[in-house]
């Protein structure tokens, strides 16, 4: 009795499983699997391949991809540590200082912006900040700037936009654990002598750690991978490392370097992740359970 | 109600004192216009029913909430705009509010760090308080790891390190178990004794306010009903209130009859009539109305009838049920005559150890025993 109890709960198990597993092997195994098999052939004559780690070689002798990539790297970061920085007193704002209805009707102010597109939302901010868009024209009209400003195409728009974006990403997991933080620590610190930046420095922030990592890994992931607003906002020089890997596929047809960009870009990422979570001493375990 | 501080008259040698505190939600009066001293080295302890406003005051004492009007003093100085981290006063919180993060011994070292003190002292000052607390050697436990108990004496010690004018503690046994509870009520006090420390202390139960206090507050709906020793509140509480809620006690409502200076004669609503003291310093008479409170322990109770003919108030009752309780036993007694129940305390001599269900007993007391309090609309 107990024991086919016992099997029947399993089988269970195993058929609530199925759709997991087979959504990961079709969708992300098979997939990957296919990639580092494209991403491994060098085309010799027309419909000939070999076997080959040329495609990886491309990446770092021409220093336009490997820069590409770098520098794809180090904006999604600052963009992420941004993120965070303005995310952090919202929430505390939102999970701390407010009651009831406040409380839910900010919390629904955040995700509002998720409600349309994300190419409209972009569309969005270059209305705004084209040189014959409405920020120029109301500086121009108060006397800031003598003829049109174009705003859009360079570094610290891509940033805004990025930001914008991500917002929402860092603000729920934020708010979330610092909901959680029980109101009596934080009094206890001042209690005890603290002032307003121990108290954040001893007790907030290293209860806030498992969200503030985990908005981090999904800001960041986001950012890198992010083809839209880089390219619409940054334009041509906008050297976003997911756009090459768009050109490849569509615009060169050389699929197998594109494939070879791509297990770079997911490899790369990782190894970021893995030494952001070891700088800041947290378990992946920690921050997502 | 009284508000003389205790140890009467008006010394200047408090450690704390609130005048005149006040507290408002809104509409809503949390506290009352509370004054109250306390001296150096002095249990305190403020009493009162869930919601009459206790926290409330404290943390007013601590800085986390501004009263509306009054002062508060520490040492003789006014520290009302003071913010809490600069107050020399320390708080056990509700639950505790140890830091999760953190081990033991940094829980202790927190404060001492924020003074600014160097880290080879303060690891010092920690395995000091930590051998004081009986827990040596637990240094680098994490808080998850201790007991309650053990919880419970790492949060005083966090406080007593930093060596405060005083600790206040808000019901910091409210959490524990029974048992615990009982330890850590002799616990706690003789680590008073050991630091020295003034200590305000926070309950809804009257017996931990009483077991430990100097002095204790009674509280109720915002206000200061009575403050005294233990002793006084137990044998001359004040009010209606601090006698219903400072001990056991048996308590009759009825209509006074006649009065004789502090003698008064009550008929009940029961219609049994009563002898009583007038108590609370409010004049009683003819046609007021009373409520009258008898300790257990004040009634005699006797098999023989002829044995109490020399008290003032008699009753013949049936026992409905012996609550036995090593020392402390009890006996539940119904009136023959109206069906009201009394609480009697049973002498230790054993002689009533046979006492049978429905057995006839006799009950007397003295009128000194007995305390008639005009009875407010709505009193506790
Ligand atoms: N921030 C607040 N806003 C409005 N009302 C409050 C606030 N804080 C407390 N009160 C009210 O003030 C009254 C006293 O609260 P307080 O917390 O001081 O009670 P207490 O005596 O500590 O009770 P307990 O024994 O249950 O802890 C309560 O009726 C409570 O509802
Ligand atoms: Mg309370």
């Amino acid at each position: 009795m107990s024991l086919s109890l016992r099997s029947a709960v399993r089988l269970n198990l195993i058929l609530l499983l199925i759709p997991v597993f087979l959504w990961l092997l079709l969708l992300i195994i098979l997939p990957h699997i296919d990639m580092l098999l494209v991403s491994t052939q060098v085309k010799v004559r027309p419909r000939v391949y070999e076997f080959s780690f040329a495609n990886y070689g491309e990446f770092f002798s021409e220093p336009l991809y490997w820069r590409t990539f770098a520098r794809t790297a180090i904006m999604s970061i600052a963009a992420t540590l941004l993120t965070l920085v303005i995310a952090f007193p919202v929430a505390y704002y939102i999970a701390k200082m407010l009651r009831g209805r406040m409380k839910s009707f900010l919390f629904l102010l955040c995700l509002v912006p998720f409600w349309v597109s994300e190419l409209v939302r972009t569309f969005g901010w270059m209305i705004l900040l084209r040189e014959s868009g409405v920020f120029s024209n109301l500086f121009q009209w108060i006397g800031f700037a003598d003829g049109p400003v174009e705003m859009l195409y360079n570094d610290a728009t891509i940033m805004v936009g990025l930001i914008y974006t991500s917002m929402l990403f860092m603000v729920v997991p934020l708010v979330t654990i610092l909901d959680s933080l029980d109101d009596s620590l934080v009094e206890a610190g001042y209690d005890l002598g603290g002032n307003a930046f121990t108290v954040l420095r001893t007790i907030i922030i290293p209860h806030a750690m498992p969200g503030i990592v985990s908005g981090c890994i999904v800001v960041f992931m986001l950012t890198l991978g992010n083809y839209l607003t880089p390219v619409l906002l940054g334009g041509k020089d906008s050297l976003w490392f997911t756009a090459q890997i768009y050109t490849q596929f569509i615009t060169r047809f050389n699929w197998e370097l594109g494939a070879a960009f791509g297990f770079l870009l997911l490899f790369l990422s990782s190894m970021i992740v893995w030494m952001g979570l070891k700088l800041s001493r947290q378990t992946l375990t920690e921050t997502m359970g | 109600m009284t508000e003389q501080g205790p140890g009467g008259g008006h010394a200047p040698s408090y450690d704390l004192e609130c005048r005149n505190l006040v507290c408002r939600f809104g509409d809503f009066v949390a506290v009352n216009d509370v004054s109250f001293g306390v001296p150096e080295g002095d249990f305190f302890s403020i009493l009162g029913p869930s919601g009459c406003g206790k926290t409330t005051i404290l943390r007013m004492m601590a800085g986390f909430l501004q009263p509306t009007s009054g002062d508060f003093l520490i040492k003789g100085k006014s520290v009302i705009d003071m913010p809490p981290n600069r107050r020399p006063i320390n708080m056990v919180f509700q639950h505790l509010a140890l830091f999760p993060m953190m081990t033991v011994a940094e829980n202790i070292a927190y404060g001492l760090l924020r003074q600014g003190i160097n880290r080879i002292d303060a690891r010092k000052k920690v395995e000091d308080a930590l051998e004081r607390i009986g827990l040596p050697g637990s240094g680098e436990k994490k808080i998850k790891q201790l007991s309650g108990g053990q919880q419970q004496r790492v949060a005083i010690a966090r406080c007593l390190v930093l060596e405060p004018a005083a600790l206040l503690l808000d019901e910091p046994l409210g959490a524990l178990d029974l048992k615990l509870r009982e330890h850590m009520k002799v616990e706690l006090k003789k680590m008073q004794d050991q630091f020295g420390t003034t200590f305000v202390y926070i309950t809804h139960d009257q017996s931990e306010a009483l077991v430990m206090s100097d002095h204790v507050a009674v509280m109720n709906q915002g206000r200061f009903e009575q403050i005294g020793t233990p002793q006084d509140l137990y044998y001359q509480p004040a009010t209606a209130f601090v006698a219903g809620f400072v001990g056991d006690t048996n308590r009759w409502q009825g209509r006074v009859e006649s009065v004789d200076r502090d003698t008064v004669k009550v008929i009940t609503q029961d219609g049994v009539q009563l002898l009583a003291t007038a108590a609370g310093g409010e004049a009683l008479s003819q046609g007021s109305q009373v409520e009258i409170f008898v300790r257990p322990e004040a009634v005699v109770i006797t098999l023989e009838s002829e044995r109490i003919t020399s008290q003032d108030n008699r009753i013949t009752g049936e026992l409905i049920s012996v609550l036995f309780n090593g020392a402390n036993s009890r006996a539940l007694i119904r009136d023959r005559h109206t069906g009201g129940e009394l609480d009697v305390a049973l002498p230790q001599t054993g002689e009533f150890s046979h006492l049978q269900r429905g057995q006839e007993v006799h009950l007397g007391w003295s009128l000194a025993h007995a305390k008639a309090f005009i009875q407010k609309e709505s009193g506790g």
